[in-house]
């Protein structure tokens, strides 16, 4: 694109290599920054107008057209709000637990192609990198949790701890079996390999049973019903973030959404074609692919949103029981029918 | 082939926590101390009087007209149904015959209410599984009742519309076309409800087989309406012992003997089936006549021991009254329902998940200041 083309080159004219790069790369994230703050807020407020349509209610639309302020008014009285501390509560713990949810959840963002183009960071163990990346987030759940000194909050750190150890196999299985047909790591290559067809269509049935896997194991992975053992409001009170308030609690609560964001995006880039348009409409025009990208995002969120509003929650033990005792079993499996598929060349391509 | 034993060498502490009374699952000030296990239930000992307004003792005070409009405060889903015990009670002590209008009345707004109170319980339930989608369509069709209550009366919740002797007002005009409508409604959304969650696998899973409750504790620990007949106990005061207009309608009344707490959500959703099939009898027949029979303006109950009992949506409510023949008792006393059905928590919430402690309250179906009075 022109327009970061002419900064680039301006900045690199102006100062020395090493100072130009490390000046793009704070630019980069500042505008990451800004554009996913702001789509986190919008996230919120699509969750609750859709929460709403499924209850027969209407929905935030007072503030601005439709409610499309309405989020930012929350946002700007959560900055405003005191953050409250409790007396026991181990406060550096307590203080530093939302920033490692946060931030691991915006690091992750910048691996996805969006269009050929805009990608911030396009590096060879892409995947890894990702599934790495979204395990730590727990830690600050657990910290969260830990450092309350709060006993609800504890036990939902724990289910917390539990449920994510165990669904980081079935995400990382899933997407292991669809790497088994990229023969690549990194996301642009990944997206290449589609160019003769989505992997869900390349893979037909072995990537279908993946894509079912990761979906259900991805909404474990964020938090969200059926499995929000961890939050459970009405078990725990609000589990690990009982205690939190204002900008901290604020948090978590964009972190939920941007870790839903980032599931469906490695979803969309995984498995249906990223930026690639469906059967090559509009192949023509480059800009389009962030539209697509973006479209089949907001579907797969939207299916999220969907699970989330019509199930109800799942019991502690139940949910171990779905992962160790179905979902993982099956994933194994897949994983070898889809390493045959590829070894007999059975995979549909275009 | 060898066996080992594993010895668990981790020493598992139990500790306690303070479930409300300030907690969305209690429904209300209810607290409950919890002695947990990790995620296991080992002992719940309820805590009451949160909200304890002494009504029993308000009612010494009071006269009987006065006494009808301090039930409405106790179990507030079904206030219709409470008032009607005191009124009953009343009645019988003085040998009043209220007009045939004023029963069949009174019948049809019990049934709506305990169809209002299931509807409510139903999304507080669904609720407390972790499914809130369900609140609002229990309120939509609550919505529905509530307007017509609040055209016949004028109050919603706490109706007061009875009085010793009959009805406080005639219905309203409108009164048998709306509920007519609302039949006609709610016969198409009450199998959606069983789409919604009965039929959901995660429910069912969630529901089967935990707090179970067998039909000798159930008749032991005092339990009734749908908790006592989802264990397989008969107790249906509409059916042993009848009163207004439940002897001139035919129902059946909805047993189960899993008595798990599946067994008690399915018992409350068929009840809502017989509910409707009541209101249909009645609705058309609603003799002429007058809606109260005359009474004196003080009321003195003659001298000795009354009780009577109906059937609210939580189960069997008694009046007991101790008359010496003045203008106010000498002492009330009101068995509650909730109180009896709360006293079994323990029992069947104990081996327990958390989780299963919150959906096993939520179909005890828990009104709190029906149990602190």
């Amino acid at each position: 694109m022109n327009i970061t083309k002419n900064i680039h080159e301006w900045l690199f004219s102006l100062m020395p290599e090493a100072a130009a790069s490390i000046v793009e790369m704070v630019l980069i994230a500042v505008v990451y920054l800004i554009i996913f703050a702001v789509a986190g807020l919008y996230l919120v407020l699509l969750e609750r107008r859709v929460a709403a349509w499924f209850q027969l209610r209407l929905g935030p639309n007072r503030v601005g057209y439709q409610g499309l302020l309405q989020t930012m008014a929350d946002a700007l009285k959560l900055v405003s709000k005191e953050l409250t501390v409790t007396i026991k509560a181990d406060k550096f713990l307590y203080n530093l637990a939302p920033y490692f949810v946060i931030v691991t959840a915006l690091m992750a963002l910048s691996l996805f192609p969006f269009s050929e183009e805009f990608q911030a960071f396009d590096i060879n163990i892409g995947i890894f990198f990702l599934t790495s990346i979204s395990s730590i987030g727990v830690i600050g759940i657990l910290l969260a949790g830990w450092s309350s000194n709060n006993k609800f909050s504890l036990i939902g750190a724990m289910r917390s701890g539990v449920q994510t150890i165990s669904y980081e196999l079935s995400v990382g299985l899933s997407l292991l079996t669809m790497v088994v047909m990229t023969g690549s790591l990194q996301l642009s290559q990944i997206v290449e390999v589609q160019k003769s067809g989505w992997l869900i269509v390349q893979g037909h049935i072995p990537a279908i049973i993946a894509f079912c896997i990761y979906m259900i194991a991805g909404t474990a992975e964020t938090n969200r019903a059926p499995f929000d053992l961890v939050e459970a409001e009405s078990e725990l009170g609000a589990g690990f973030h009982t205690e939190y308030s204002g900008m901290k609690f604020a948090y978590f609560f964009l972190a939920e959404f941007i870790n839903m964001f980032i599931i469906a995006a490695i979803a969309t880039t995984v498995f249906f074609g990223a930026y690639l348009s469906p059967f090559g409409i509009t192949e023509s025009i480059p800009l389009l692919g962030v539209f697509w990208f973006l479209a089949k995002t907001l579907v797969l969120i939207f299916l999220m949103m969907w699970f989330r509003w019509t199930f109800p929650r799942l019991r502690i033990d139940q949910l171990l029981v779905l992962e160790w005792k179905y979902l993982l079993p099956l994933n194994l499996m897949n994983l070898v029918l889809m390493a045959l598929m590829v070894l007999l060349g059975l995979t549909i391509k275009f | 082939m060898d066996t080992t034993t594993i010895t668990n060498n981790f020493k598992s502490e139990e500790y306690f926590i303070n479930m409300g009374p300030q907690h969305p699952a209690t429904h209300g000030v209810l607290r409950l101390l919890l002695t947990i296990d990790g995620e296991i239930i080992k002992k719940v000992e309820p805590d009451l009087g949160y909200i304890h307004r002494s009504i029993e003792k308000m009612c010494e005070r009071d006269s009987y007209q006065q006494i009808v409009h301090l039930t409405d405060r106790m179990d507030y889903l079904s206030s219709h149904i409470n008032n009607e015990a005191v009124c009953l009670t009343v009645e019988n002590a003085l040998q009043v015959e209220v007009p045939e209008r004023v029963k069949v009345i009174r019948t049809i707004i019990d049934e709506l209410t305990r169809i209002a109170s299931h509807t409510l319980w139903w999304g507080v339930m669904g609720m407390d599984v972790g499914a809130l989608t369900t609140y609002f369509y229990g309120f939509r069709d609550r919505e529905m009742i509530n307007d017509i209550f609040e055209e016949t009366c004028g109050a919603r919740l706490t109706m007061n519309y009875n009085i010793p002797g009959g009805l406080m007002f005639d219905i309203h005009p409108n009164f048998v076309k709306r509920t007519k409508e609302f039949i006609a409604h709610f016969k198409t959304k009450l199998p959606e409800y069983d789409l919604l969650l009965t039929g959901n696998v995660i429910f069912q899973k969630r529901m089967k087989g935990i707090g179970i409750l067998s039909k000798e504790d159930a008749i032991s620990f005092g339990a009734s309406g749908p908790v006592g007949r989802a264990s397989g106990y008969s107790c249906d005061v509409r059916k042993h012992h009848s009163y207004s207009a439940y002897d001139r309608v035919t129902f059946n009344e909805i047993l189960k003997t899993e008595g798990d707490t599946l067994a008690r959500y399915q018992v409350r959703i068929l009840e809502m089936w017989e509910s409707l099939s009541i209101i249909e009898q009645l609705i058309d027949n609603i003799p002429e006549g007058d809606f109260f029979a005359k009474t004196n303006t003080v009321i003195k109950l003659p001298e000795g021991e009354f009780y009577e009992k109906v059937e609210t949506a939580r189960g069997e409510l008694g009046v007991y009254i101790v008359s010496t023949g003045t203008k106010n008792p000498y002492r009330m006393k009101f068995r509650s329902p909730g109180f009896s059905n709360l006293s079994l928590l323990n029992h069947i919430a104990v081996g327990g998940k958390i989780g299963d402690l919150v959906a096993t309250m939520a179909t005890l179906d828990l009104v709190i200041p029906d149990i602190d009075r």
